[in-house]
């Protein structure tokens, strides 16, 4: 391990462990018992890794089968899957478990795992020099719920979903009564109970999150002084600890509609499926600010530390994701435009729905004035930033479109809205991913990786993803439905190029895991601020990788610093 | 554009076909923002349809002979870049929405937005730009850069909320009302004003729709037939799941929803064959339940109801119907004979045009 002399403080007080200050526990008990927020950190990364993984095979999957009309391929994998001869409607079953596995794999355990599990963990404690999370047993089985979750989900795909097929074909907004009588096997109660595990676990983050930042910041870091990413963790913190319960209660009575003969969700029963639907959007909404607002914290850092710098409108940059977090919570109802809403409620959700491109306006212009001025340079992290301001722009300008309830009567449920929320998701939130493991890998790691296959990584990247998804929005006008293995003739053309994309950003994510290799084995060894005297948040005084505890000795804020 | 692109697309020609598509994908990507606004505002030019010409009502009973579909209308064509022609008032005015104001304004926006980009990357590198400034501050550009879109935001709005107002006014009384329910999977049309008639329809085999001349995956066995010219009061309900009935060529959509009746006005401009799908996740034949809506005039829709064995004891008011709600109740109960109601047809076409 790194000497940390010149960062670390020697203790003064009586540890046990004080003769070395870098030990660690042995292999089980540091990676299965862990309190250590940088080691739970890596286990989240890991994590998500290995479920964007399975999450990006399954996608790549539901490309290959809607590069042509007509079925190719799925009664194939039905008939391996089910293990005998798979009839049309076992395999039509199996694209819903596809589309329902990817969509809860990347949004519970692929994003939301390595955003705020991950950079989450490892760097809010460090930025605001703290030793570590408030509540660090806590943060172990924040993680290990989040796990199990996964296991839960991954299971219901082996149990019997329908009498049609294995595995739960519910969508990963599982509405009912789809969800409920819809789906009469085990595989959706275990689906659902995946979500309940993993909320559980993301709501205990969140109240990690929210009391570190409240009661451990360092002397002299007023909250108006944090780094934008706490800042960015700290509004998506409140947002998980106030929407993810609203979800519990939704999939709660879908289980206790599905089990135990109420029927919340039920009309024969008095109940109204809409009212699902509202439920899970007043989580569903807050939960895709969830997603992309540590994304903003992170791309904010990195175009500082390159532009060298401070980030233009610090104070406006924090209110405008407060701001983002507040309306979050009263637009839901512009997912649900063509459920019979009346014609009122569609006004109002239409009109409060535009008001958020205001906030996120500010940030986009904030981040460009960052920069000028600047003197910028071009290292794989700004690039990935860079990369993420101009897709995060045109995911946003088709919000707009989408917010107005007239226009959406029309691109509801097809491919336009899967191109919007992809173009924030996969290509907004997923960049700034990228972003921030480019930014942070050496001081994780220790180790430097190839800039070189960094940059090579996001233009391949840039590449694809923007043939999978620009062609999707013609597809949206054209009309064509989501959730469809199958389609008419006319919509081949757009569906091959952007099956085609999908093989480029394949090979990009080649490139990702060739550098991490070619890091562990051959990377330079990182300095403790590889990026140079612009980087001045907290973690950049540690040095590459932190020692196993840090901070013991408080570091001081000085009045003139000022992020 | 799109008529070429439908007739180029013959099978067999693999080579021919690929590469076009490889050349397209590139340049479209290349230059799609760019392209998007003209397109789309070439094909809403064409939509300005004129009037179909409605034949003296001739047909007798049972002489309904399913229309052919036209390609390339109501039905996505391969390789568009824009929305598919608009056959309704509400779908011209939402696609001259969507088309003059939202598609140039999100286009200025990412071009403004990738613009300062370039700029920076140009004027404020390391080698440009040896020394950063350190302005981190400066109200006045904060101010405009909050008010600038929130002014652009209220110019949408208006449009917008005009757009919900339209679609939204209420059939009138006497309105024909037809009820889809959406089952899985396939979809039952009633027409409770034409003697309870009920057609259930069922999505084609790939290779009965294309004996029949109708595209795959849309066509179906019973199409719903509807009258133009006129407002129709379509409900829609869910039997089993929820289902969402859509034709995007008619700016369309309503979820049919178990345990609740959702109702909307559809008005058809021309007689034409305007294909839909299911709209939302209904199981696994969900991408197999397409809706075909068959729009005749009236004389002619009536012919079809007779030839089901339908009743026609509801027709559309003459003109002054509309001024004269009072005597709307009393067009259920005094039966139209046939001969009147077709000869009530080219009137109702006239008086149901949509006002401005």
């Amino acid at each position: 391990m790194a000497t940390t002399a010149e960062t670390f403080q020697a203790h003064g007080d009586a540890h046990d462990h004080a003769h070395d200050h870098d030990h660690k526990p042995g292999f089980f008990a540091r990676w299965f018992m862990s309190t250590n927020h940088k080691d739970i950190g890596t286990l989240y990364l890991i994590f998500a890794i290995f479920a964007g993984v399975i999450g990006g095979a399954v996608s790549g999957l539901m490309r290959l089968e809607l590069e042509q009309p007509g079925i190719q391929y799925l009664t194939i994998w039905a008939t391996w899957f089910d293990g005998k001869p798979a009839e049309m409607n076992t395999a039509l079953h199996l694209w819903n478990v596809l589309i329902t596995a990817h969509g809860l794999i990347m949004v519970f355990f692929m994003v939301m795992p390595a955003i705020i599990g991950g950079f989450g963990n490892w760097f809010v404690p460090l930025m605001i020099g703290a030793p570590d999370m408030a509540f660090p047993r806590m943060n172990n089985i924040s993680f290990w719920l989040t796990v199990a979750g996964f296991c839960s989900l991954m299971l219901s795909a082996f149990v019997p979903g329908d009498t049609t097929g294995l595995g739960a074909g519910i969508g990963w907004t599982a509405y009912a009564p789809l969800s409920t009588y819809g789906s009469s096997g085990p595989a959706t109660d275990f689906a659902i109970f995946s979500l309940h595990l993993a909320g559980a676990g993301s709501i205990m983050g969140a109240i990690n999150f929210i009391t570190t930042i409240f009661n451990m910041r360092a002397p002299g870091m007023t909250l108006h002084k944090m780094p934008l990413f706490v800042w960015s963790v700290l509004v998506t913190a409140f947002l998980l600890l106030l929407a993810l319960p609203v979800l519990a209660a939704a999939i709660t009575m879908l289980i206790t509609d599905r089990n135990f003969g109420t029927t919340f969700f039920d009309p024969s029963g008095g109940g109204d499926p809409i009212l699902y639907q509202h439920l899970f959007w007043f989580f569903g909404h807050p939960e895709v600010y969830i997603m992309i607002l540590p994304g903003f914290g992170i791309i904010s850092q990195i175009i500082s530390t390159f532009s060298k710098k401070p980030v233009f409108g610090y104070l406006g940059m924090a209110y405008a994701m407060v701001a983002i977090g507040v309306v979050g919570f009263i637009v839901w109802a512009h997912h649900m435009y063509t459920t019979g809403l009346s014609v009122n409620t569609k006004m109002y959700f239409t009109a409060a729905t535009m008001v958020i491109a205001v906030p996120t306006g500010i940030k986009i212009f904030s981040w460009i004035a960052t920069m000028w001025g600047g003197s910028l340079e071009f290292k794989a992290p700004m690039v990935w930033a860079i990369g993420f301001i101009f897709l995060f722009t045109v995911g946003g300008v088709t919000g707009v479109v989408l917010s107005n309830g007239g226009i959406d009567d029309n691109l509801q449920d097809t491919y336009y809205v899967v191109a919007h929320f992809h173009y924030v998701l996969s290509l907004g939130a997923v960049t700034s991913l990228f972003a921030g493991f480019y930014y942070w890998f050496p001081k994780m790691s220790g180790k430097m990786y190839s800039e070189f296959l960094a940059h090579l990584h996001f233009w391949v990247f840039f590449v694809g993803v923007n043939l999978i998804f620009f062609p999707m929005h013609f597809l949206g006008f054209q009309g064509m439905p989501r959730r469809y293995p199958d389609y008419p003739a006319a919509f081949e053309h757009w569906n091959w190029v952007a099956t085609l994309g999908y093989k480029i950003m394949a090979v990009s994510t080649l490139i990702f895991f060739i550098n991490i290799l070619y890091a562990f084995v051959a990377g330079k060894k990182a300095a403790g601020n590889y990026w140079g005297e612009h980087a001045t948040t907290l973690e950049w005084t540690l040095s590459s990788p932190p020692p196993f505890h840090q901070f013991e000795t408080l570091p001081v804020i000085d009045d003139a610093a000022h992020h | 554009m799109e008529s070429e692109s439908a007739t180029t697309m013959n099978f067999g020609e693999n080579i021919g076909h690929t590469a076009r598509r490889a050349a397209s994908a590139v340049a479209a990507f290349g230059v799609a923002l760019a392209a998007l606004p003209q397109a789309a505002l070439a094909q809403a030019a064409t939509a300005a349809a004129e009037a179909a010409p409605t034949e003296a009502a001739s047909a007798a009973a049972g002489s309904y002979v399913p229309m052919k579909p036209v390609p390339g209308i109501g039905q996505p064509v391969d390789g568009a870049i824009g929305f598919q022609q608009q056959f309704s008032p509400t779908g011209h005015y939402a696609l001259w929405m969507h088309d003059a104001i939202l598609m140039p304004v999100i286009t200025i926006i990412s071009l403004f937005v990738l613009l300062l980009l370039i700029i920076v990357a140009a004027r404020f590198n390391k080698r440009a730009n040896p020394v950063a400034s350190r302005t981190s501050h400066n109200t006045l550009i904060e101010v405009i850069w909050t008010l600038v879109p929130v002014l652009i935001l209220v110019g949408i709005a208006i449009p917008s909320i005009t757009l919900l107002a339209r679609q939204y006014k209420p059939a009138p009384d006497n309105a024909l009302t037809v009820k889809a329910t959406g089952n899985q999977w396939f979809w039952t049309y009633t027409y409770p004003d034409n003697g309870g008639l009920e057609v259930i329809s069922n999505m084609l085999p790939d290779d009965e729709a294309v004996k029949r001349g109708e595209p795959a995956k849309l066509g179906v066995d019973n199409r719903l037939v509807l009258p133009v010219g006129e407002p129709i009061r379509l409900q829609t309900v869910g039997a089993d799941v929820i289902h969402s009935f859509a034709v995007p060529s008619l700016w369309f959509k309503l979820d049919a929803v178990p345990g609740r009746v959702n109702e909307k006005v559809l008005f058809i401009e021309k007689p034409g064959v305007y294909y839909g799908q299911c709209s939302e996740l209904c199981g696994a034949r969900h991408g197999y339940m397409p809706i075909a809506i068959e729009a005749l005039p009236r004389d002619k829709f009536n012919a079809w109801v007779l030839s089901q064995g339908g009743k026609l004891d509801h027709q559309p008011k003459a003109p002054a119907a509309a001024a004269a709600p009072a005597a709307a109740p009393a067009a259920g109960a005094s039966a139209a004979p046939a001969a009147d109601a077709s000869a009530a047809a080219p009137a109702s076409t006239e008086s149901a045009a949509p006002a401005a």
